[in-house]
């Protein structure tokens, strides 16, 4: 038997919503539908009245989640695609993230953002908008990269008193599979070592993570070891493993594949540069997507974002500094 | 002898409608010294930040705030200090938010209109218009959920905000949801500078709410006793199933957008309209021509109003600002959760 990373998305609010009855998912075609990609599939009948369509109406939708969280309830909000999560904006980052500091009440969300890119979708349906929302005060931004991850994060993402993002990456949703669902769990806030070595440090999170592991296997060939951290949330953002490793290996290569300005990438060396200049061999090196929208065509999509084979000549480059 | 020919069952009538009326009154009185004094703190630079007033908005906005009761939820906006106060608000929280005391609900962190109690159903409105409402859905949704009968939510806004996505938004999702929502629109004939006449098209917004599908309410929003009357009926239906309502009152804000306006563009016409009326001296004269009070009876009702506030501000002037040494920096509830100070 084996579970995806999708199946464990919807395994996850399965147990949520039949161990907590203050959650209740609300959503685009979640209901009787499924879900656009079937992460709430069968759970409109399992849990009657508790999976609701929603209108399209990004706006309305976290608005009516901020009001049902500081009524006690825990909305799980699924966004079609994080890319619509634009138009819903104005209701994270100044309504929820802004509600407990200036209330002292809790406002739990979690809103889902099936995000990233696959072939073919373009522009509008593959943004990575994990940064964007990491820059506002107020909210916890998770990127599961492992099946066990989605599965034990989004539960704790229901669990937690305040506005969470979860970044879940469709390229991964069917092309990832574990055995089983896991029992235990990292916390979240913690980072993990996917993959240790002494040479150069990988930072990455999400579907990159598994990019960087082909690369450290790839290099492990000529000889390299290198060490892929997978930082499993961006904010909080566990600077003090990302500073141990490097503290290892004396090299730096953060990947994302978000946009490049400011981010991800830039906050993880702006904080190894101010913090751990000392442990650098080399000038710490970041890799990101290109700066403009996300092509529709598989010949620059495959190239607009990091894959294995660029971000391998980045670490035979950062290797040889 | 009149009098006498009416059955008790009318004379309670009358009085409830009587008790309800001066009630109304008090309040909007209550709102309108509060303001002046807000607006009299703001010209000897004792506020930080701006000051909104609700002068001529007090006859619409203590509806809402008495139709509404213990349990229901409320959004008021930037001119609604009477219903605020109707719906429970002490003048002490209010006047400890526009002077940013460390001891009022926002503690310094949010100021001015921004306040409220979220538990006790007082939303504290963020300045994006219209984004209050679909909270307000949320919250009647929790309650359908937790199974709190007949709860009502009421949301006020202005012209300018049925122009946003959010106000579509919100409406179109309460009507499909059939929740027990009261959207109040205060057309006050300018949203900022911006006349009417560059803010909607139809000739009365009051028939966008067929658009969805819900009841619509028109009301002069200069006549205490409509108002009531009114917006009494709307909370009524919606608390009795018959989903979303939509009241449009038509009046003129007698102020400028905050106090830093003098409002130079508004039309002289409007203001010798009808619409241009003060709802408190209407409110007043109505008590007069009633009999429910008389000169004296509102001389004393201002004077009590005055020394009410006098000393809320006399009090809150004496208590502390918020201490940036003690305030934590912390945005979440989760407080393992947050990021250290290293990065800031």
């Amino acid at each position: 038997m084996s579970i995806t990373y999708l199946e464990a998305i919807r395994e996850a609010q399965a147990r949520a919503l039949a161990e907590d009855p203050r959650v209740f998912i609300y959503g685009q075609d979640v209901g009787a539908f499924g879900g656009a990609f079937k992460a709430t599939k069968n759970l409109a009948q399992e849990f009657p009245g508790r999976v609701i369509d929603s209108p399209i109406s990004e706006d309305a939708m976290l608005g009516l989640a901020v009001g049902a969280a500081i009524s006690g309830m825990r909305p799980i909000i699924e966004l079609q695609f994080a890319d619509f999560s634009t138009v819903a904006f104005n209701q994270i980052v100044n309504q929820a993230a802004t509600l407990h500091w200036r209330t002292k009440v809790p406002c739990p969300i979690t809103v889902r953002l099936p995000g990233g890119g696959t072939s073919g979708s373009g522009p509008f349906h593959s943004q990575s908008l994990e940064a964007v929302y990491a820059h506002y005060p107020g909210l916890v931004v998770l990127t599961p990269a492992t099946v066990e991850d989605a599965y034990s994060m989004l539960l704790e993402a229901v669990a937690i008193d305040d506005p969470v993002i979860f970044c879940e990456h469709k390229y991964l949703y069917y092309h990832l599979k574990a055995e089983a669902l896991p029992t235990e769990a990292m916390p979240v806030g913690k980072a993990r070592i996917a993959r240790t070595g002494r040479d150069l440090t990988l930072v990455t999170y999400s579907a990159m993570v598994h990019e960087a592991l082909a690369v450290a296997e790839e290099l492990a060939l000529e000889g390299f070891e290198l060490e892929v951290v997978d930082l499993r949330s961006v904010k909080p953002l566990d600077t003090d493993t990302v500073m141990a490793s490097v503290a290892r290996t004396g090299r730096l290569l953060a990947v994302g594949e978000a946009w490049p300005w400011g981010g991800v990438t830039a906050e993880v060396i702006a904080r190894v540069a101010s913090e751990g200049f000392g442990l650098l061999d080399a000038p710490p090196q970041r890799l990101n997507a290109k700066d403009t929208p996300v092509p529709y065509h598989p010949n620059l999509w495959a190239v607009h974002r990091p894959t294995a084979h660029s971000i391998a000549v980045a670490a035979r480059n950062l290797l040889q500094l | 002898m009149a009098q006498a020919l009416l059955n008790p069952e009318t004379v309670d009538k009358v009085s409830a409608i009587r008790d309800e009326y001066v009630k109304a009154y008090r309040y909007m009185l209550l709102a309108r010294v509060l303001d002046d004094k807000y607006a009299s703190l703001y010209r000897m630079g004792k506020i930080h930040g701006g000051v909104f007033l609700g002068r001529g908005q007090e006859a619409l906005s203590v509806a809402v705030g008495l139709a509404l009761r213990k349990g229901d939820v409320f959004a008021p906006l930037i001119r609604d200090a009477a219903g605020r106060l109707a719906f429970g608000e002490t003048v002490l929280d209010a006047v400890r938010t526009y002077l940013g005391s460390a001891l009022g609900p926002m503690r310094g962190r949010d100021g001015n209109v921004h306040r409220g109690h979220p538990q006790a159903g007082l939303l504290p409105m963020i300045s994006h218009l219209g984004a209050m409402i679909s909270v307000v859905n949320g919250v009647l949704l929790a309650h359908r959920f937790q199974k709190v009968g007949q709860t009502v939510g009421a949301a006020c806004i202005g012209d300018g905000a049925t122009s946003t996505g959010a106000f579509h938004e919100a409406l179109n999702q309460a009507a499909v949801e059939r929740l027990p929502l009261v959207v109040v629109i205060a057309n006050n004939q300018y949203a900022y500078s911006t006349p009417t006449s560059r803010q909607f098209a139809c000739r009365s917004l009051v028939e966008k709410a067929a658009g969805y599908g819900m009841a619509g309410h028109e009301v002069d929003g200069t006549d205490l006793g409509a108002c009531l009357s009114v917006v009494g009926h709307a909370v009524q239906q919606a608390r009795s199933g018959a989903g979303p309502q939509m009241v449009v009152a038509e009046l003129l804000r007698l102020c400028g957008h905050g106090e830093h306006d003098d409002a130079g563009y508004v039309d002289p016409r409007l203001k010798s309209s009808p619409l241009g009326r003060d709802c408190l001296k209407v409110a007043e004269a109505e008590l007069l021509r009633r009999g429910w009070a008389d000169a004296a009876g509102l001389a004393s009702w201002r004077s009590e109003m005055v020394q009410l506030v006098e000393a809320a501000v006399a009090q809150v002037q004496r208590e502390p600002g918020p201490d940036p040494y003690r305030e934590d920096w912390c945005a979440l509830a989760s407080r393992h959760l947050a990021e250290g100070h290293t990065y800031s």
